[in-house]
């Protein structure tokens, strides 16, 4: 299933662009005129004149060996360009992951567990920040914090400083990623931690007299597990493509600003290699999600589709 | 999360939604920006377009609310003449993705067996494109602009839409109505067209409400990204990105304006969407 998926992705990227308007041929050669020869051979290297479902193939089979072309921009390989900006992203998006994962999941257990005045006002809080979109945090989080208070770098290009230097400018980024999905994240976990507690088996468990902490663990937490690894994936997953928005706002050299670049100069080959790892990604951290239901819910088999 | 128990609704008994106080303030700043989005051009005090680069980044003045942007062309002008764009976008994005998905939908729920199969493991697939990430392609294709990035986005939606209402579709199916009226010999269109998809209309008005909101997002992400509206166009999220400077040097007004545009915009359409939702009985 995720293999098909991937591959008919894989399949849409490159039908999608194969359908660009303008030659590869022209695109290779930057539009110049090219003696006989050369055209020949450029034909030959990029089997230009072969089927669609060739070169698909060539494509595919090439993209599988790590060879994903030529820029024409940058005149370097794809793989090179994009394994070196691969790390500025996955650190981003797994720093904003922890974020939602922490402060989200952990916002939403307290407020579910505790009604009364921090419920009511993380509810208000969760609701506004859901609707802050990435890039309108990333402006106020630079005006508030690098501009006026002057804690964090505001622009994350090469600042150097080590592990501790990367943190202190990913925090800025990592924190406007995650805004939004952190609220839907908290929200989505205390109705779920609410409807369990509501369950007769809790209310069973705690006129039983089993000490509450146990009742929290064993009966609340452990059931509400499934619907906020659901609302965590699909959020986490969506990470990979906002990332784009935060890396431009903060002029930060990783895959999401190089493919808006990309598409910008409609450099084809690096959009189709960036678009694949983001799709693969995609379907990988679904892939976690899966194998996690299987271990928080043995009921659910490997396969089989939790809902 | 669903309940097992659910009232049968028919067109006739449906208690009106019940908006509260945020649900009318909602629906005022909505109001407002549907009205600035028809009749902005005419409401902007200065002209839009006119740059005059010796008052760039000037502060508030009288008769300039909210100063003067990078290139010196009046703020709250921009934002007015960039309300029609900022909200006709999102609005072609849910007419077509809700057209798409309700068609879709329909057809799944009704067909069932192998026809449904096919279309749910197609929007499968759709699911791991994000909204962004198929705008960026449909900018390297068709360069950019606001169509292609409209039309992206609908199809990027069309699997959430189509995953929703199919399963609203699929109650309805097998209400004893719908057999009655197959005995009768009504044609599948009239059954579907006539009676199912009114009994659905609450549902779809809902999630037509909650999707304008995330369409008015990416699309101002996208416009911001350089792959949607171009300048010197005005439009929200182009506002955003090329003010982005001020923020820098001390001139935040021009970029934080368009961006708080946005944010209510949104923030007022989740909570009538949350209130629609409610009035359908959900949560």
């Amino acid at each position: 299933m995720l293999i098909g998926s991937l591959l008919v992705a894989s399949f849409a990227i490159f039908g999608a662009l194969y359908l660009a308007p303008g030659s590869a041929l022209a695109a290779l050669s930057g539009g110049r005129a090219l003696p006989p020869a050369s055209v020949a051979i450029l034909d030959q290297r990029y089997h230009l004149n072969a089927p669609f479902f060739v070169q698909y193939w060539y494509w595919l089979d090439n993209a599988l060996h790590g060879n994903l072309g030529i820029s024409i921009t940058l005149r370097e390989n794809v793989s090179t360009l994009i394994g070196s900006r691969i790390w500025t992203t996955a650190g981003l998006v797994l720093y904003a992951s922890v974020i939602i994962c922490v402060i989200g999941i952990g916002l939403g257990v307290i407020a579910g567990l505790r009604p009364g005045w921090l419920d009511t006002s993380a509810l208000v809080t969760t609701a506004v920040t859901a609707a802050i979109p990435a890039f309108v945090a990333s402006i106020v989080l630079i005006l508030l914090f690098a501009v006026k208070l002057g804690w964090f770098p505001a622009l994350a290009a090469g600042t150097g400083g080590g592990f501790a230097g990367d943190l202190r400018t990913f925090t800025l980024p990592a924190i406007a990623l995650a805004l939004s999905s952190l609220a839907i994240v908290a929200r989505v976990t205390r109705a779920a931690i609410r409807e369990e507690s509501d369950r007769e088996h809790v209310q069973t468990a705690i006129s039983r007299g089993i000490p509450p902490r146990q009742v929290i663990q064993r009966h609340i937490l452990r059931n509400a597990a499934i619907p906020i690894t659901t609302v965590s994936a699909i959020t986490v997953a969506s990470l990979t493509a906002v990332s784009a928005v935060v890396e431009t706002a903060f002029s930060m050299n990783g895959l999401g600003a190089y493919l808006v670049q990309a598409a910008q100069s409609k450099d084809l080959a690096v959009v189709q290699g960036i678009s694949l790892v983001l799709v693969a990604a995609f379907v990988l951290v679904n892939l976690f999600a899966d194998l996690l239901y299987a271990v928080l819910d043995p009921r659910v088999k490997l396969g089989a589709k939790a809902s | 999360m669903t309940t097992l128990s659910f009232t049968k609704t028919s067109r006739f008994t449906k208690a009106p939604a019940r908006l509260g106080k945020a649900g009318t303030a909602a629906a005022v700043v909505v109001a407002i920006a549907v009205f600035a989005a028809i009749f902005g051009p005419w409401l902007a005090p200065g002209n839009p377009d006119l740059p005059d680069l010796q008052i760039a980044w000037v502060g508030p003045a009288a008769g300039h609310l909210l100063g003067f942007d990078f290139e010196g062309r009046d703020v709250l002008s921009r934002l007015l003449a960039g309300a029609q764009s900022a909200m006709l976008g999102p609005l072609a994005v849910v007419v077509l993705a809700m057209a798409g998905g309700t068609a879709f939908a329909l057809i799944s729920a009704w067909r069932r067996g192998a026809t449904d199969a096919v279309i749910s493991s197609g929007m499968d697939v759709l699911f791991a494109f994000p909204g962004i990430l198929l705008a960026v392609l449909a900018a390297t294709v068709f360069g950019a602009g606001l169509v292609a990035a409209a039309v992206a986005l609908s199809i990027a939606y069309l699997p959430y839409v189509a995953r929703v209402l199919r399963a609203a579709a699929l109650k309805e199916r097998n209400q004893p109505y719908v057999q009655a009226l197959e005995v009768q010999g009504a044609s599948v269109p009239r059954i579907c067209l006539t009676h199912i998809l009114p009994n659905m209309s609450r549902m779809i008005v809902a999630q037509a409400t909650v999707l304008f909101g995330y369409a008015m997002v990416d699309l101002a992400a996208i416009s911001f990204l350089g792959l949607g509206v171009q300048p010197p166009a005005a439009n929200w999220g182009v506002m955003i990105s090329e003010n982005e400077p001020g923020i820098l040097q001390g001139y935040p007004l021009p970029a934080l304006a368009a961006a708080a545009c946005v944010v209510f915009v949104v923030i007022a359409v989740n909570v009538l969407g949350e209130r629609l939702l409610e009035g359908e009985g959900h949560r």
